[in-house]
């Protein structure tokens, strides 16, 4: 806050108003309808509404389903997660010490931010396709890759295209992080140490930890929501449902499925892991500054 | 010392032909007739159709789906020129609207005093735990309830609201020193005067910055429009995109060819923006910490 301010008026008023009646009509109220209809069963045809309580939570977390559903997105957000930040941090060290080439490597590295994840997942499927895609040969010369029915190879295939659109991401942070390293720090290093691989550990890794921390969150909540399109256009769940993550079964169940009572349960527990991805996040933010 | 660079150079060269390679092969591919592909898969090398692919696909002229399969029926009559332009007027309306309402309402709470402040700056704060996907029905049903299904302001006003854009709004104004505003005083310029002569001009190079991300957000949408436009006249390019999985599923073999068009297509205004602007958008994104 400034200490010196325009004085009282209604015009703050007016300049927050649209931002925040955006916020109350299309955020806000729809939340808080998602939270009150969990504890509503509708009958199939939308007719009828009765209050069960907690009803729709119980069966929710009772069923099995949901159960493996929760366990796939686990697995697939913390393999997304390592491979994406594993891959852009050998890139962005490699990118940030190479003296010919740089700025090239790094515009070809950064470019695919900008590839929606529908489009990822459209190229990914025809890659993978069993009559157009060169991948599929190339995969089964090395076992029997089949993408449609094995649900392995399904989410091996869904997770490398999801890694392939977050790479440039976290290229760009990692990137940003390494630059930021004061230059008399590598200098010091530069000297005390010979050996690039013992530097990077024991003085860039630690250096880079806040950068790393926090694309930990970013990339998190990356796998959870933002690879929608790209199981939509990809996988769709198939084989069997093995590939439906959390926020993609909302969807299915809620707008396909019409279990409305379920489908608003589901997004309700969404929100809490939400709030804790996101307090994990400004906690760490603070911390940053403060520092 | 010799080897280590030469190993580098590999290590990032491998990296960039992971990102490149598919979406190369997207463009070779779409460089041959949809029978071509549909026979010999997707290819490395340029073929001899661009025109005849990429005409078709912008015209809207060619059927997006090869009628070998026997199927009749309404498949595709939407030209790719419409396409482009939807997913352009939802790029730039999502970014423009998103950089002005957050811009005003930074304004207010940094330079204002006034009593809800600190509570209107949490309701904001809350959009950040609410993303599309656990509120997407009850949204659909209040977009419906006021009757902006397949409309522009459906599409684009209910994503505007962004508490990123103002939090990286906020935290600029804070920055620019108080002597600014004692000179404003001096000068007797009202709020709106400090806002347009002073404020708006300082702030070009964070809205230049903010304005790449945005627009690359907004082009990018897929739930919300696939949700809220069901009319043609509307469709996206990542609609577009959409619709070919959709026939895929039904059975039905796209064709190939145009459906690789598309997604080049719709990769390359963002892609360019990105690329040419590089330094404004890695300030974008590192500073806004989304």
């Amino acid at each position: 806050m400034k200490r010196n301010q325009f004085g009282h008026s209604p015009l703050p008023y007016l300049l927050i108003a649209p931002q925040l009646l955006i916020i109350l009509i299309f955020f806000v109220w729809p939340a808080v309808q998602s939270v009150r209809l969990s504890f509503f069963l509708e009958d199939p045809w939308g007719l009828s509404r009765s209050f069960v309580g907690f009803d729709n939570y119980t069966s929710v977390l009772s069923n099995s389903q949901y159960h493996s559903t929760a366990l796939f997105t686990l697995f697939f957000s913390a393999v997304v997660t390592v491979l994406a930040l594993g891959v852009a941090l050998l890139l962005a060290v490699k990118a940030d010490g190479i003296i010919r080439g740089a700025k090239t490597y790094r515009v070809l590295l950064i470019w695919a931010y900008a590839v929606a994840p529908a489009v990822a997942g459209m190229i990914g499927l025809f890659l993978a396709n069993q009559h157009i895609g060169p991948l599929f040969p190339l995969f089964n010369l090395l076992w029997d890759f089949d993408n449609k029915t094995d649900s392995a190879d399904a989410t091996f295939w869904l997770t490398l295209v999801c890694v392939w659109k977050q790479v440039s991401v976290n290229f760009v942070y990692f990137l940003a992080g390494l630059q930021g390293i004061p230059r008399s720090v590598r200098e010091a290093a530069a000297l005390d140490c010979q050996s690039g691989f013992r530097r990077f550990w024991t003085v860039t890794f630690p250096l880079l930890a806040p950068t790393g921390f926090f694309l930990m969150v970013i990339n998190i909540t990356y796998a959870f929501f933002d690879t929608f399109p790209i199981i939509d256009t990809l996988t769709r769940g198939r084989p069997g449902g093995s590939t439906f993550t959390l926020v993609y079964k909302v969807y299915k169940d809620g707008f396909l499925g019409a279990d409305l009572g379920g489908s608003s349960a589901q997004s309700v527990i969404l929100m809490v892991v939400v709030m804790l991805l996101t307090i994990v996040q400004f906690r760490f933010i603070e911390r940053k500054i403060h520092y | 010392m010799k080897r280590g660079v030469i190993i580098d150079h590999a290590i990032l060269i491998l990296g960039v032909l992971f990102l490149i390679t598919p979406l190369w092969m997207a463009f070779a591919s779409s460089t041959y007739t949809a029978q071509e592909i549909a026979r010999d898969g997707m290819r490395f090398v340029l073929g001899d159709n661009f025109i005849g692919t990429w005409g078709d696909l912008l015209t809207g002229a060619g059927s997006m789906f090869t009628e070998s399969e026997g199927k009749t029926g309404e498949v595709t009559a939407v030209s790719g020129l419409l396409m482009l332009k939807n997913s352009l007027i939802l790029g730039l309306g999502f970014a423009i609207g998103k950089i002005a309402i957050s811009m005003l309402a930074a304004y207010a709470i940094v330079y204002f005093r006034f009593p809800a402040g600190p509570f209107f700056f949490w309701i904001i704060f809350s959009s950040l735990l609410l993303p599309l996907e656990v509120r997407i029905i009850p949204s659909y049903e209040i977009v419906a309830g006021l009757g902006l299904v397949n409309s522009y302001t459906g599409l684009i006003l209910p994503l505007i609201a962004s508490a990123t854009a103002t939090f990286f709004f906020r935290q600029f104004y804070k920055q620019i020193p108080e002597e600014m505003i004692e000179a404003a005083r001096l000068d007797n310029a009202g709020p709106i005067r400090f806002f347009i002569d002073i404020l708006f001009p300082l702030s070009k190079t964070m809205i230049a910055a903010i304005f790449i991300i945005m627009f690359v957000v907004g082009w990018n949408q897929y739930l919300w429009p696939i949700l809220m436009t069901t009319d043609k006249e509307f469709n996206t390019l990542l609609m577009g995109i959409k619709n070919i999985i959709y026939i895929m599923d039904d059975g039905k073999t796209p064709a190939y060819n145009q459906a690789f068009a598309l997604a080049v297509l719709s990769v390359i205004p963002p892609v360019l923006i990105v690329v040419l602007f590089q330094s404004w958008f890695v300030k974008g994104l590192t500073e806004s910490d989304k």
